[in-house]
């Protein structure tokens, strides 16, 4: 990928997505809401790809960081009451920060454990990890408990999901491309030549797992204020999957393949439910989430380095 | 002028196992130094704990006049002792130009927010660093490979790719871990004038651990020797050969009776 221009190509992207925005209210509901929903997985799975593909530290964790993320923005907008545009953008972006900000914190705690741990251990902290949010989530009354917590304020729309979707995907390749982001490269492929190679390996995993949350925090308060509801059983270890998923398939540290393996698997699931309303396919509909199970495996088995990974030369 | 590396009754126990005792090692700016010894003897014992990989259970180990025990293996890198692997590691997924280019952070002015915000000053710097590290290459003739993956360069690019990646980090001391291991008798006599070349051409010391005796004699100007994590030698190489305990060492029995003198 060519990021010379790479600012350019940003501000491109969010003055497009601006243009858009303005017309939004002329897609069908139901669309924009599945593309609400794409450039939340899209932001997700980039982020992750830092995490899991970049740097090598399998993380099982990042649907926990979604909700922090999430119920922080959540918490912070129901404050207030029905505000004027103006105000109501001001007011979601200093939430949609502070839920960053908030997941952030966790990327840190969590990712202090992976000085020690990797692979398979470091899988099972982050899993845990994952799982303790969703728990608290539960029993914490101010947010809702296992009820959960109803979000009074719409205010995602197409500009704040694609613009940050946007902005996610500028950072982490400016990030990973860059002299002092190669690091993270050199951590997956060789921690031990990394480290006698002067670099602080410690840094650049917490680093990883820092920015990786704060993204996906991000995508957690774009989801509540789309979904305007949250409950804690949302953000489980099976959304987390889904996100590795898509990491996987889309081959790891392919940023290219990883965004489209995000939108693709997002609109898997609609695409088979679609298909119940005709009338000789009902039954795909009625059996889409094997079909949607098989087709995954199907993919694993024949595209193991990822569905759009085509650099790698037989060797 | 101090010696670089200073190694004072460093030594390392793995449980009752003392793999290296009481090493007294000294090189010297610009020195050429042999470290062998039979297999299993800490040779690369003795490296790990020069780069930190493992703290000595007691003794010290001073580079450039100071301390370096308790510091992490990245800091001493930075510091200026840079070193390559018995078995190659190189960063296999990255290009060969990406490898050395990874080793240049040492050197960044800009941090993380510089790669974010890309200004002027980050594609400037960005620019130096590609021109340093592809004038790096040229001088090792890897340039033509340089968006290769290093990991399909041949067996002897590859060892010369991870040494260049170790200058990269600009060390003033460089240490060697079997530069010849698994090498054929026309690679061997390559990487001799290489060593040379390098010693020459960046004015540094060099630690090198090798098995192959013939190419440590003719290129190092002392051997230490390590026998059972024990130095039994240090001296020239002429020297260090008719030593009969280190010809015990080698060949075991034969030397028994003139052992102790």
């Amino acid at each position: 990928m060519n990021v010379r221009h790479a600012k350019t190509c940003l501000l491109g992207a969010l003055a497009l997505c601006l243009v858009i925005s303005c017309f939004a209210d002329r897609i069908n509901g139901y669309w924009l809401n599945n593309l609400y929903d794409i450039g939340i997985s899209i932001i997700l799975a980039v982020s992750l790809n830092l995490i899991n593909g970049y740097t090598g530290q399998f993380s099982l964790g990042h649907a926990g960081f979604m909700a922090v993320g999430g119920y922080t923005a959540a918490v912070i907008t129901n404050e207030f009451g029905a505000l004027n545009f103006l105000a109501a953008n001001g007011v979601f972006v200093v939430a949609l920060f502070a839920g960053g900000l908030a997941a952030a914190v966790a990327g840190l705690l969590v990712g202090i454990p992976t000085l020690r741990l990797r692979g398979d251990y470091l899988a099972i902290v982050t899993l845990g990890f994952g799982e303790i949010i969703r728990v608290v989530l539960q029993n914490v009354q101010y947010v809702g408990g296992a009820r959960g917590l109803s979000v009074q304020h719409g205010w995602t729309n197409f500009f704040w999901v694609f613009g940050l979707a946007a902005v996610t995907i500028y950072v982490i390749a400016a990030l990973v491309n860059s002299t002092y982001g190669r690091g993270f490269i050199a951590v997956r492929d060789d921690e031990v030549a990394a480290e006698a190679m002067g670099i602080n390996t410690t840094k650049y995993k917490v680093s990883a797992f820092v920015v990786g949350a704060f993204f996906a925090g991000i995508a957690g308060g774009l989801y509540a204020h789309s979904k305007q509801f949250l409950t804690p059983s949302g953000f489980g270890f099976m959304q987390s999957i889904t996100f590795v998923v898509m990491v996987i398939l889309g081959g790891m540290g392919n940023m290219i393949g990883v965004i489209i393996a995000a939108i693709l698997l997002t609109l898997l699931p609609e695409g088979l439910r679609m298909l119940s309303g005709v009338n000789h396919l009902g039954w795909i509909g009625e059996t889409r989430m094997i079909i949607y199970s098989l087709l995954l495996i199907v993919l694993m088995l024949t595209r193991p380095q990822g569905l759009f990974s085509f650099k790698k030369r037989s060797h | 002028m101090s010696n670089l590396l200073q190694l004072d009754k460093a030594t390392i126990r793995f449980g009752g196992l003392t793999a290296v005792s009481e090493l007294d090692l000294q090189i010297g700016r610009n020195e050429l130094v042999g470290l062998i010894g039979p297999n299993g003897a800490g040779k690369t014992t003795a490296f790990n704990l020069i780069t930190g990989v493992y703290q000595p259970t007691s003794g010290g180990i001073a580079f450039d006049g100071k301390s370096i025990v308790g510091s992490k293996p990245y800091l001493i890198t930075a510091r200026g002792i840079a070193r390559t692997f018995q078995n190659i590691r190189l960063f296999p997924s990255l290009n060969v130009f990406d490898n050395v280019r990874a080793v240049f952070h040492l050197h960044l002015h800009g941090d993380i927010r510089h790669a974010l915000w890309r200004g002027k000053g980050y594609h400037a710097e960005e620019k130096s660093i590609a021109d340093r590290v592809m004038e790096l290459l040229e001088i090792f003739q890897l340039g033509k490979f340089r968006d290769e993956p290093a990991k399909s360069l041949s067996y002897g690019d590859q060892r010369r790719l991870e040494i260049v990646r170790a200058l990269a980090a600009k060390p003033k001391l460089l240490l060697l871990d079997e530069p010849a291991a698994g090498m054929n008798a026309t690679e061997k006599v390559e990487l001799t004038r290489l060593i040379r070349f390098i010693r020459e051409k960046f004015q540094i010391s060099i630690l090198l651990v090798e098995h192959d005796m013939h190419l440590v004699m003719e290129i190092c100007e002392r051997l230490a020797v390590l026998d059972y994590g024990i130095k039994i030698a240090d001296g020239p190489p002429a020297e260090v050969r008719k030593n009969p305990k280190v010809i015990a060492a080698y060949l075991g029995e034969e030397t028994k009776n003139e052992d102790g003198g």
